[in-house]
Formats: C-alpha cells, structure tokens, sequence
C-alpha cells in the first residue's frame, strides 16, 4: 500500500522553482565539511557551564550548613588570612603566565609556551602545597570535616576545587608532552585553549571561594 | 533497626563474602538461574554463528549516532521488562497482604523491589529512550552526518549501560537500596543503612550520571553547530527544539544530581555531617538539592516525547503543525520554570505559607504552557485527514491519559490539598498517569513511528494494535484505584495491610497490571513478528508516512553517512518543501565524505568504571585506586592518540547512493502500476 | 497519483545540480549558523581560536590584583563594619568574576554566535535560582522547626 496518496496537503509555499531566476537548491552540492575541531571549544564552554553548577550546590550547601558549628571551632578561629592571601596570590600568577602561554601559543613560539604552561605548573603546584598543608593543620587540631556540617560543607567545597586544580594540572603535564611529540598542530593549540578555559574558570571559581568562605567567614 | 550487621572489612575482598550470595531467597536464586541459563545460551548462539566480530566492530565500537541511538533502546527495553518484573511482584504482593497474610515477600526483599523499580524505570528506562531517540533522530532531522563529539557518544552510552549493569548485580551479590528511588537520608545515611544496597544506588547513579551529561553536552552543540544551512533556528523541527531544551535541562541539572550524590557519599564513606542528625547536618537539605535536579528530570523525560507527538499528529493529520511558534515558546517557558518549582515536592517540610504558596503558584502556571501544547495538537488535528495508525493511536491516547494525569497534578500543586494526598497512592497514581500516559505512550509511538527508518521496514500493525488495546485499558484498570485508595488516605510503600475493605482494589489494580504485561508481551510479539515476516512490511521509499521533516528525505535504513549532500533548507517542513517544490536528488558529483572512526576506548573507560564502582560498593580499596589509576592513565592514553577520523571514498558514496537511485525507481514503477490498475 | 512523490523529478532536466552554487541559496543562511561559512572553505582549515592580546592580560591582572587586594586589605584592616565590609567585598567579588570573563576568558557577545553567552546568561540565571531557593527555603524551614531556646521553655 502506498501511502504517498493523502494529497491533502494545501500547499504552504508558493510552488515556485526558481529564486531571482536561479532553480532553487535543495542540496549544498559544492559543500566543504566542517573544519576539525569546529565545535570543540563551545562544547568544553558548555562542559564548563554544567561544572559550575556542582560548585553553586556546594555553596549553596555552605550556605545553608555553613553556620553549624555543632559547638565546634568556626571561621575566626580556624582561617588564617596571610596564608589563604598567599595562596590567592599563586593562582592569580598562575593566571597570567598562562596567559603568556596563549600568547607565545599564538605568536607560534612552542618552547616559549612549553615553558609558560610549566610555570603555570609550578603556582599551581603551589596553590596545591598550601591548600594540602592548610588542611593538614585543620585537621591535625581536630577541625576535620566530620567535626562539623560546617567543616564537612567547608572542606568539600574548598577541596572540589583542589581537586579541579589537580586534574589540571594531570592535564597540563599531558599537554606538555603532546606539544613536545607534535609541535603546536591544530589539535594541540585547542587543547590549549581548552585548558586555558579550564584554568581561569577554576580562577573564577576562587573568587567565590576566598570572598565567601575565607572573608566573609572573618567577619562572622 | 538494621536486619544485616555490617560486615566486617577484609584486606582482600573488602565486604564481599560469600554471605553476599542471596541464597536464602527462593525468588531470587530462580531468578538467577533463569538469568544465567537464559544468558549462557544467548552467550552460545552468539559463539556458534560467530557474532562477536560483528557485534564488537559494527556495534559496540561505532561512534555512528544511529547505531548508538538503537543501542540506547534496546538498553531502555531490556531494563524496561526489569523494572517491570519488580512492578508486578509489588502489585502480587500488595494484592495478597490482607487478613494476617504476610505475602510472600519480606520486608527486606519488598522495600528493594519498590526502590529498585522506581530507580530503573526512572534512570534505566526512560533515560536511555529519551536519549535514544534523540540520538537517532536529531543528526538526521538536521540534517548532520554525525553528532559533535562521535566518541563522547559512544563513551556516554557505555557509561549508561555501566550503571545499568551495576543495578542488576545487586541483584545477586548482595542488596540494593531499601531507602525508596531517591533515598532521602537519614535512612540512606550509614547510621541506618551501614550495608551495600545504597552504595550500589550512589555509584550505578554516579557511572550513567556522567554519560547522561556529556551526552546532554554532546547533543546540545551538535544542534547549536551542525543544522543544514537555511535551518535557522524557528525552522527547526519541534522534536529538535524539544531535544534542545531537554539537553539544556540535562546539562544544567545532572551536575546538581552529581554533587547531592557526592555529600551523601562523603556522609557515607568519610564520615561528613551534611545529611545526618548531629553536628549541625540537616536532612532536608539533601531533599531540597536532589529536587532541584528531580523537577527539572520529569521535564527531561517528557519534553522530547512533546516533541514526538507533535511530529506524529501533524504528519498523520496531513497538516503542517498548529502554532508551531507558540509551540518553541511553551518549550522555552516550560524549561526555565521547571527551575522554579522544585519544593511543591516537599511541602510538608515546614518552611511556611509564603513559600508554599510561592511553589504552589509557579506550579499551577507550569500548566498553562503544556494546556497551550495540549490545544496546538487538537487544532493541528482539526479538519486534517487523521490515518489512525499506530503512533497516531499512541498520542490520542497520549492525550487522553496525560490530560487527566496533568489535572491531579494540578491539585496536588495546591499546598493545603497537598498536605492530605502526600506520600499517599494519590501521588503515585498521578505520576504514573504523567509518565507511562505521557513518557511511555509517546515512546511506543515513537518506536511505530520512527521503526521503518531504522530497520527499512514498518511494524506489524495487528499485534501493535494487540499491544495498544491491552495497554491503555490496562493502564487505567490499574492506576485509577490507586486515585481512590490515595484519597482514602493510603500510603504508597506499604507492604501488608489491615483493612480488608481495601484489597479489592488492589486486586482490580493488579488486573491491570497484568492487561499491560499482556500488552507488553503483544509488543514483543510484534517486533519478533515484523523482523520475521519484514519482506511483506518492507518501505524501500524511505518515507513510508508522507512525512514532513529531513530524516525521511534519506533512505531506510540511512547510509552510514546519512546525506550524500547535505541539504538545503528554505522551509519549516524541509522534506515536505522539497517534495512539494519538485527537488532534484543529485546523483553526480559526489565527494569524499569525512567521518570519525570506530574505537574501543569508550568500552574500556565505561568497564574500568563499572569495576571501579564494584570495589567502592564493596570497601575493595586497592581494586578502587587501582581502577581509578586506570581509568585516568587510559583516558591519557587516549588523548595521545591523533589518527580519529577517515575519508569514504567518492566511488563507494557514488555506489550506495546508484542503489538507492534504483531503488526509488523501482518504487516509482510500483506506484506508477497499481495507480493505472 | 501524488503530487509530490520523490521520484516524480528525478530526470528532470532544468535541476541537474552541477554548476556553481547560485548566490539565491545563501540567503538560506540565518540565526545562529553564521559560522557554518565562515570564511574557512578548505578541507584542512581549523576552527578559530579567540585570539588574545598581551594588552588585555596586562589590564586583567592589573584589575585582579587590585581588586583582590583591597577586600582582603579592609577585612584584615577592620576599617568598617562587618555588615558594610561585606557588602563593599560582595561588590568587588561580581567586579573581578567581570574582570576575569572578559580578560582572561575573552568572553564577548559574538564567541561562537553568541552562544558563549546566552549559554553564560542562563547558568547564571539557573545558579542564581538555586543559591537564592536555597538559602530562602531552607532559612523558613529553619525559622519554622527549629524553635530556638526561649520558645522551647514555653511549650507546655
């Protein structure tokens, strides 16, 4: 049975061929495929997006939990601005060398952005290091994250974004081995861009976490 | 208050022993060895007729959306009859569990069936068929070759069926959750659930919450970045717009399902405070967070099936769609105050009249943009030519079921009524009445609709007719006494009862339950039917409904590349535009096509995850780091490799596409012929 | 017979599709697909990066270091009070978060269509809702069960 015959179709378009006199194209027969990577870096953007959501549940868990104490030690007693002002400084650093390696990216210098890309490294690592010690001492005085709903929303927001750096920085020493293997190709340079995104999100990120964790919890 | 102690932790084997083999339950060891008998000889006849080959290269490691798309359904099937089997052992059970009578299944065994069955059917079932289609549909509708990310789509099928496989071995080593689908603490805390059941819950959860995302993430850009050009974006077709929102909802949703599920972890395994009762932890944080991600879900589920009825009613009403920008605006609207409702789930918390009243009235408009779709189908529908066919027969009953099923809804969006029905029956006749009226519904017609472009032949019409007739009564036998018992004040989850006047509705409700097993097995029927008998069914046209959208401009099934050339847009209904305009199928000129090649990495990082997700049910810590090593040094490894895509020669597109010219005029001959006789 | 079967027009001679491509089709190109010919026509061509400029890392870090440093200076300093400090270092948090999407991330109206944005404008939107839901519900449901002490001492 056909059913091609339910010609009860009113036409809605005009039943024209033509177009200012040309027939018109149904089909892109001079086509190019889209260029390699065409939709990566709005895809890592949207990735991106959906990351920053997890991190507004842990605020928002912070914000609600945050001043339960549960007859424990609170902000003023455990924050010490100096250090979390320190640690700030290293990713703020780490930021504009990471610049300098978009920069030499594009001015297509591949050791220049190797060596950027591992200076970056090295203030993240240290970001790490100061954050890993910050949370050695909490909890050496008793101030772990089962202390308290407080402790439990502070460490796991301030340590989700610990962890983001740590698998940036896993990626970072990948990308640095693939430059050294391939050179800058295309693929290279939007790993690069992509990671470049993936670190100053994480900066962005940071912004929240030392105003509302680090200050705010001061002026509690 | 446990019915287990928990098990001691091993070096080894962390918590799992022996003891985890259910051997004192008769249900589940039978179970089990239909399970195993049924798999072992399905593992033999794929060895005997040499099928792995195939199944590994055409299948598991193809990165061809529509192949992933397939694989999405029959994951969605099989676990359909899973969820199912649990939905009948409870309506048995609560049939019987009247006059002293215990049933015949214990509190134990009863409370993971009920939890199981929400758990599967939510994310095991409806998932993967919303996804399915989408997957299958949108490239083609686009008119695309491929998705965006054709590996991610692989991996994130396989991180699916990973969770999925987690689910059913809790079936037989060990328990699953006894907590209810969403596993609110302070019952799923460790304090009174210390063993394995919500573990299994957390990780099956966390491994397909991964794919669901990307694939969300995935299928977002594929439609932002590879339309046909001409298709801007009010000339997308409404499943699309449908697809678009609902992967807009996943991607800013499932990362909130994620973070929930990682406190309650953290509560679980290191012994935070977010959830429990001491230390300044609060329990009902936990259900306001996992409502955020759960009221925007039930939009997840139903959004693309809006979007499927619309394509079915305006094809088989002959008519181009009624309304069809009101129709992109109620999507848009529906999606953003899906965000602004979340707590009408929770009103008996206690957070007071303004709030309440604040969700109840968001509630109540989230109505108004679904009624407005409700009448674009009725006035799409009107003095159009209706073919009742079957999937026009899914969404007339779609309308019927899902009208009702929204009502209730409505009712239980009033706070003081809400108060009454809460957790009653009342509540689960309502979202089944939305969900299987409304997701399911529109999935089978979906399937009837969209069947002949995958396969290259229709289903057979009397068995789905079997199914449709068994369904739909079947349906309304079996949730409408629920409606009155949950007006009469009976809770959901109970397993024996006291009052005698009520078991005659529960035995009407499981009459009903066994019309849709009856409509199910048609089903089965029906598709074992049409792959037999599908020389008689077969549609070499490629457009075996006069359709109106891209993905019937190609034939059926599609070749791997979908579009020799990629078409041309200039209206709303391309494919009708361009059959009513006269287009030319071009046949000379062909170019290589460029496309990404199959891998097997998305089978391996899934497989490392489902035995990473085992060792942390199971306290296994070594074989947990050392997955988790794994799973990254594979990932690494991955990335180093370059070589992702390959070119079909023009020869071979040149080919397939001189076939497809011979087949279309052998249907034009046949037409021709029984036009003159 | 039908009207527009598919075949009816396969030898149909005046729409053989060889020959240049008529401008007429590109004025299907609308909304959102800009990109799609944008210029890269050759097999091998790369998608485009956004192209940064030493001026404006320059700029970002300057502003970041600034803004940065003044909310820890007044919160160490103690200058004003609690409530007006957290205001003040609300107000420099939103400043540098601008700072850093524009400088650092080059986040402008026309990245990839807009769609950079819009995608930007709605997890904004979605964040807000859930951040604000959240403190608003659960602070009544707080105020509501969790009586505080001398309400306790009057419950009979």
């Amino acid at each position: 049975m056909s059913t091609t015959d339910w010609g009860i179709d009113v036409p809605d378009a005009p039943h024209t061929e033509t177009v200012e006199g040309q027939p018109i194209r149904f089909y892109e027969v001079d086509e190019h495929s889209h260029p390699e990577g065409y939709s990566t870096m709005l895809g890592f953007w949207i990735y991106l997006m959906s990351d920053c959501l997890i991190f507004a549940i842990l605020f928002a868990t912070y914000g609600v939990l945050g001043g339960n104490y549960a007859a424990g030690p609170g902000p003023r007693d455990l924050f010490e601005l100096p250090l979390i002002a320190v640690n700030t400084a290293m990713l703020l650093f780490s930021s504009i060398t990471y610049g300098f390696a978009m920069l030499s990216m594009q001015a297509n210098r591949l050791r220049a952005t190797q060596g950027w890309l591992a200076v970056t490294g090295l203030f993240g690592l240290a970001f790490l290091g100061i954050e890993l010690y910050e949370f050695q001492h909490l909890i050496h005085i008793g101030a772990g994250p089962q202390r308290s709903a407080f402790l439990s929303s502070f460490f796991t927001l301030v340590g989700t974004h610990g962890l983001h750096v740590t698998f940036g920085l896993i990626w970072l020493v990948t990308l640095i081995v693939q430059l050294n293997k391939r050179g800058l190709v295309p693929a290279n340079q939007r790993r690069v861009a992509c990671l470049s995104m993936f670190w100053h999100f994480l900066d962005v990120v940071w912004i929240g976490v030392f105003t509302v964790v680090y200050l705010m919890g001061m002026l509690r | 208050m446990t019915p287990h102690p928990a098990p001691e932790v091993g070096p080894i084997l962390g918590r799992l022993s022996l003891e985890a083999i259910p051997l004192h339950e008769p249900i589940l060891i039978a179970t089990f060895g239909m399970v195993a008998v049924g798999g072992v000889a399905l593992l033999a006849l794929l060895t005997k007729f040499r099928l792995w080959g195939y199944l590994w290269n055409e299948w598991f490691t193809s990165v061809d959306h529509k192949k992933i798309g397939i694989m999405y359904m029959v994951l969605g099937l099989v676990m359909f009859l899973r969820g199912f089997a649990d939905a009948i052992m409870m309506r048995i059970q609560q049939a019987i569990a009247f006059n002293g009578s215990e049933g015949y299944l214990n509190a134990h065994h009863y409370d993971q069936v009920f939890t199981a069955h929400g758990v599967i059917m939510i994310f095991f079932v409806a998932m993967p068929f919303v996804t399915g289609l989408m997957n299958y549909v949108v490239p083609l509708q686009i008119g695309a070759r491929d998705v965006s990310f054709p590996f991610l789509n692989n991996f994130s099928f396989w991180m699916t069926t990973a969770g999925a496989v987690l689910v059913m071995m809790s079936l037989f080593i060990g328990e699953f959750a006894q907590t209810g689908w969403l596993a609110y603490p302070p019952l799923s805390g460790i304090a009174y659930s210390p063993n394995v059941g919500v573990d299994y819950y957390l990780w099956s959860l966390q491994i397909a919450g991964v794919g669901t995302t990307l694939s969300g993430i995935n299928l977002i850009v594929t439609i932002l970045k590879l339309r046909a050009p001409g298709m801007g974006l009010m000339k997308m077709p409404i499943f699309t717009w449908t697809s678009l929102c609902t992967n807009i909802l996943i991607v800013a949703s499932f990362p909130v399902l994620t973070a929930v599920l990682a406190l309650l972890s953290l509560d679980r395994y290191v012994g935070t405070n977010f959830f429990t009762n001491d230390f300044g932890g609060s329990a009902m944080m936990y259900v306001n967070l996992i409502w955020i991600w759960g009221h925007p879900e039930v939009y997840i589920l139903i959004l693309p099936l809006f979007g499927v009825f619309s394509e079915v009613t305006s094809t088989f009403s002959g008519k181009r769609l009624f309304g069809y920008t009101s129709m992109v605006y109620a999507t848009i609207v529906i999606m953003i105050l899906s965000y602004l409702v979340w707590l009408h789930h929770f009103f008996t918390m206690g957070s007071g009249a303004s709030v309440n009243s604040f969700f109840g009235i968001t509630t109540m408009i989230i109505s108004i943009p679904t009624g407005a779709k409700l009448f674009n189908w009725l006035f799409t529908m009107y003095r159009g030519r209706i073919r009742y066919e079957l999937p026009m027969m899914w969404t007339v009953a779609f309308m019927l079921t899902f009208t009702v099923g929204g009502m209730t809804g409505v009712l239980l969006a009033v706070p003081p009524a809400d108060f009454v029905l809460h957790n009653s029956l009342f509540l689960i006749a309502h979202f089944h009445n939305v969900i299987i009226g409304g997701v399911l519904f529109g999935v089978f017609a979906a399937i009837n609709f969209w069947w002949p472009k995958a396969f290259g032949f229709k289903l057979n019409s009397f068995w789905g007719k079997v199914s449709f007739w068994f369904w739909v009564p079947g349906f309304w036998v079996a949730f409408m006494p629920l409606y009155v018992m949950g007006l009469m004040g009976v809770t959901r989850r109970m397993r024996v009862f006291d009052d005698p006047d009520l078991q005659i509705w529960f035995v009407i409700a499981g009459i009903g339950a066994a019309m849709i097993a009856a409509g199910i097995g048609a089903m089965l029927v029906q598709f074992a039917v049409s792959i037999w008998k599908r020389e008689e069914l077969v549609d070499e046209s490629g457009d075996p409904w006069n359709g109106r959208t891209l993905e019937w401009a190609t034939s059926s099934p599609p070749p791997e590349y979908n579009f020799a050339f990629t078409p041309n847009i200039h209206d709303l209904d391309a494919w009708y535009d361009m059959k009513n305009r006269h287009h030319d199928r071009p046949v000379t000129g062909f170019r290589d096509i460029h496309m990404p090649r199959s891998t097997g990495s998305g089978v391996i990082l899934a497989g490392i995850s489902l035995v990473m997700g085992f060792a942390l049910v199971w306290h296994i810590w070594w074989l947990a780091g050392l997955s988790l090593v794994s799973l990254i040094s594979y990932a690494i490894y991955h990335t180093f490799n370059y070589d992702r895509d390959f070119h079909i020669p023009a020869a071979h597109v040149a080919e397939v596409e001189e076939a497809r010219s011979r087949q279309l005029d052998a249907v034009r001959a046949r037409e021709t012929q029984a036009a003159g006789a | 017979m039908s009207s527009h079967d598919q075949t009816a027009d396969l030898s149909h001679p005046d729409l053989k599709p060889d020959g240049a491509l008529p401008a007429a089709t590109e004025t299907g190109h609308e909304g959102g697909h800009g990109a799609h010919h944008g210029g890269q026509h050759d097999g091998h061509a790369v998608a485009e990066l956004p192209h940064a400029t030493m001026r404006d890392y320059v700029i970002g870090f300057t502003l970041s270091v600034i803004l940065t440093a003044i909310p820890f200076w007044l919160v160490m300093a103690g200058t004003f009070s609690a409530a007006a400090t957290a205001a003040i270092i609300t107000v420099f948090a939103i400043m540098q978060i601008v700072v850093h999407m524009v400088f650092f991330l080059h986040m402008n109206a026309k990245a990839e269509g807009g769609w950079s944005l819009s995608t930007l404008v709605f997890t904004i939107i979605v964040v807000v809702i859930m951040l604000s839901g959240s403190l608003w519900v659960m602070s009544h449901l707080h105020t509501n069960m969790m009586p505080q002490a001398h309400e306790l001492s009057q419950v009979p």
